[in-house]
């Protein structure tokens, strides 16, 4: 069965020359929820803008569901890669949620009565069907990141890739995200560096340091290994402890 | 700088108007080549930026006000034709959602905020840069192209005022007014556009279109160790646009006009151009003109210097300084020492 | 969240809101040119275009207060216009003791008039048809997709950056600095530079985020807007009455010869 995603000595470079990325590799399994660890800088958010193709490999390849990432696959692979980003007023631009889930949908193709069952559907599968006509400007922060989830689903992707999907929430907003994401039939990566969180969601982590993967292995056994944490600046909050 | 609707006589917005459109039809050919499917969003923050900008007003004199004007900043920024796109979009936004400019007046506003400005200041910013290209010389032809591009609007709104304003008021006036006080926005223009140029370039140098070309070829390391050198004009790296010619030519050529309106304004107290008028014999005709009743009229004298002298001057010293800070850099430039 | 002043929408459900923006557009647009053709000296039709607007501005239940709040817009023209008589040259007229230009004050009745009724139907499109919908109306009138792609994206950028603006000078201001002469230009230079990079950035994350939902340069459209022959026609009715109007008025000074 052909993985979910595969990276493979992936390598890049800044248009200044700054270089984040040292040879990545990385395989992710189809109905895997992984999380993807890492200090500030570490290259992370670089590394999750070649998954669907915005940053062109400087050296190596990605591959979602055994399509590579090129100029000419862009449009499937960014279908098949739903990204969510850190902040969801980046993501977020239409002026109704309604719009907004529409828009990826509708690039696809789709429109009338199929376009809007997609945008029901994937706006129920984050709970927020009942803000289907307000701005989302006017929702909370949490309700904002749920729709943000929504806009990707409904494209009905291979993979969700969450980019520090617990950062700003409030810890009911943070407890109902994680349960819409266990819920969810996907593929997970998620880019954090909330380690309770990657705990909680996600069987399987891996640490991305100095701009390569520097750990890969059950989520229980990386957070326990405190030399390992520390090497790579990543710290469990004060008081937490791996049950 | 905003005219209102019935500022221009008919003839003039209309002819404005024809102008404007051919120059955004131009342009939006022209911005093709310059836009990719990733600039378009930069185009309108540029356009955002620019309307922002023009919100700080000063006061000038007669009681109208000016502003900073942008041209140039978006020129250098997204380049020259994306540029009047911008313009044009932030004039048409202002003149149907704000009522700022009159809708029969945005041929006029586009020609003078929009082409006037960009051809001006790219102009300017091509003829420093097209022999000298460092972090440094980019940002100080930033700002004599901005410290240029803002008189020479006013000049040609001068000049559209001298053809077809509706308000009998003297030109020397209007020249003192218009000239002075956006010699002076010239300037804050021209530093606030060099800062936003450098701030830009040192953290994103990718983002200046003006800059395009000066990034250095990438090294990437492997973690097995392997080196690969890639060279400029790969895949994801713009590489430079030198088609330059005609907008340097389009600069040239307003560069003109101005200096001939310039020249004609320098001697243009009225009783030089009641001179000027007799000896070239149109004198005659001048009285079947909408202006001609006000044109030749005996004022423009304030505390003994010609007004619209004083206007002039204040442009004439701009060209010089902008000139001089041209000379500097390209001097420079042959000298071959570039630091970044 | 957004306080923006450029909030000039006014939410509302009458026939003028109800009316596809493209229609409204064309109208404002034609009746802009029919005022600005209108001979300066015919009081009675500058008179009647303004009762136009208060019945438009009547239907659309937009109050007189917020019009004239909006109109600070046009304060340094009526400036300039109120000076010209004084400036201006030609013929002068003592008027309460002061000498004022005969063609200056024509002049500045000509501008103050026009730019008024221009500026009042600029704000009642505005308060009637929200900023997208303007742009979608303006897409069906055939400006060209690359304009208004490029406006679509700086509405959207307006709060951003006015917001940060306001963020800055805030900063700025808590810190005892407040700009009031040229010798301020170079701190609020490099405010300007800071923005631009803030916003830059933010602009450059939300297009990767479109990017990413398959956006290939230009918009789904999603909504049917074709207007109705009737709905043309309701918009065409300010248009329309005020060129009857100003034909009107000119075939009855052809016929009595005046000029």
């Amino acid at each position: 069965m052909t993985a979910s995603l595969e990276v493979d000595r992936l390598a890049y470079a800044y248009p200044d020359g700054t270089q984040a990325l040292f040879g990545v590799d990385l395989r992710i399994e189809r109905g895997e929820r992984v999380a993807l660890l890492g200090p500030n800088g570490a290259g992370k958010t670089t590394l999750v803008m070649h998954l669907n193709g915005i940053l062109t490999a400087g050296h190596g390849t990605v591959t979602v569901a055994g399509l590579p990432v090129s100029k000419d696959s862009l449009k499937e692979i960014r279908r098949r890669v739903g990204l969510v980003f850190q902040d969801p007023d980046d993501q977020l631009f239409m002026p109704t949620v309604r719009d907004d889930v529409a828009f990826g949908p509708a690039n696809l193709g789709l429109r009338g009565e199929e376009l809007q069952q997609r945008v029901k559907d994937a706006l129920t599968r984050v709970g927020m069907l009942e803000a289907i006509d307000r701005p989302p400007h006017h929702l909370s922060f949490g309700q904002r990141r749920r729709v943000a989830v929504a806009t990707v689903l409904a494209m009905e992707p291979e993979i969700l890739v969450l980019d520090e999907p617990s950062s700003n929430l409030d810890p009911a907003s943070r407890r109902e995200l994680a349960e819409i994401l266990r819920s969810l039939d996907v593929t997970v990566l998620m880019v954090t560096h909330d380690l309770p969180y990657a705990l909680e969601l996600c069987e399987r982590s891996l640490i991305l340091s100095g701009g390569v993967i520097a750990a890969d292995g059950p989520t229980r056994t990386i957070l326990s290994d405190a030399a390992l944490l520390a090497g790579h600046r990543l710290e469990l909050p004060y008081g937490f402890t791996v049950p | 700088m905003h005219v209102p609707d019935g500022f221009f006589n008919l003839a003039v917005s209309v002819s404005a108007g024809a102008v404007a459109a051919a120059g955004v039809a131009v342009c939006l050919r022209g911005a093709r080549r310059e836009l990719d499917d990733r600039t378009a969003p930069m185009a309108g923050l540029v356009a955002a930026f620019v309307f922002a900008v023009q919100m700080l007003n000063f006061p000038v004199a007669a009681g109208t006000s000016g502003h900073l004007l942008g041209g140039a900043l978006a020129a250098i920024l997204v380049g020259p034709y994306t540029a009047v796109l911008c313009m044009a979009v932030v004039l048409l936004v202002q003149g149907f959602f704000f009522a700022d400019g009159g809708l029969t007046a945005l041929g006029v506003n586009i020609t003078l905020m929009g082409l006037v400005t960009v051809l001006a200041g790219w102009g300017v910013f091509r003829l420093i840069t097209r022999s000298v290209r460092s972090r440094a010389a980019i940002t100080a032809a930033s700002f004599a192209a901005a410290l240029v591009s803002v008189p020479a609007s006013a000049l040609v709104f001068t000049l559209l005022f001298w053809i077809g304003g509706t308000a009998p008021v003297e030109i020397g006036t209007v020249a003192a007014a218009m000239g002075g006080v956006h010699t002076l926005i010239g300037i804050g223009e021209g530093l606030i556009t060099a800062v936003t140029v450098g701030t830009v370039l040192a953290t994103r140098p990718d983002l200046v279109y003006g800059a395009r070309g000066l990034a250095a070829p990438l090294v990437l390391r492997g973690a097995d160790g392997d080196v690969t050198v890639v060279p400029e004009g790969r895949v994801g790296v713009r590489t430079p646009v030198r088609r330059s010619r005609p907008f340097l030519l389009g600069g040239v050529g307003v560069t003109l006009v101005l200096a001939g309106a310039v020249s004609f304004f320098a001697s243009g107290d009225p009783d030089g151009l009641e001179r000027v008028a007799e000896d070239e014999g149109f004198i005659g005709q001048a009285a079947d003109h909408a202006f001609g009743a006000w044109t030749l009229a005996d004022y423009g004298d304030v505390g003994g210097i010609p007004v619209g002298i004083a206007g002039i001057i204040g442009v004439g010293i701009t060209l010089i300084v902008a000139g001089v800070v041209a000379y500097a850099v390209r001097r420079r430039g042959h000298g071959g020492d570039l630091p970044v | 969240m957004s306080a923006g002043h450029h909030q000039l929408y006014r939410a509302g459900d009458t026939p003028v809101h109800r009316l596809p923006p493209q229609c409204k557009l064309a109208a404002v647009a034609v009746f802009a040119l029919v005022v600005v053709a209108t001979p300066r000296e015919w009081f009675a039709a500058f008179g009647a275009y303004a009762l136009l607007l208060a019945g438009v501005a009547v239907t659309a239940r937009v109050p007189a207060g917020s019009v004239l709040r909006r109109m600070v817009i046009e304060i340094p023209f009526v400036l300039f216009a109120l000076a010209i008589p004084f400036i201006g040259t030609g013929e002068r007229v003592q008027v309460a003791g002061l000498s004022l230009s005969l063609p200056g004050l024509w002049a500045a009745w000509n501008i103050l008039a026009k730019a008024t009724l221009g500026v009042v139907a600029s704000i009642l499109l505005a308060a009637t048809t929200e900023p997208r919908m303007l742009l979608l109306g303006a897409r069906r009138l055939r400006l060209p997709p690359m304009l208004v792609q490029i406006a679509m994206f700086m509405l959207r950028y307006m709060d951003v950056i006015l917001e940060e603006m306001r963020r800055m000078r805030v900063a700025r201001e808590s810190r005892g600095f407040t700009a009031r002469d040229a010798r301020h230009i170079p701190v609020v230079a490099r405010s300007a530079g800071a923005l631009f990079i803030r916003s830059y950035e933010r602009g450059e994350r939300v297009h990767l985020a479109m990017l990413s939902r398959g956006y290939t340069g230009s918009m789904p459209v999603i909504q049917d807007l074709t207007p109705s022959a009737g709905q043309w026609l309701l918009a065409g009715t300010l248009p329309g009455a005020a060129l009857a109007l100003l034909l009107g008025t000119w075939g009855l000074r052809a016929m009595w010869g005046m000029s």
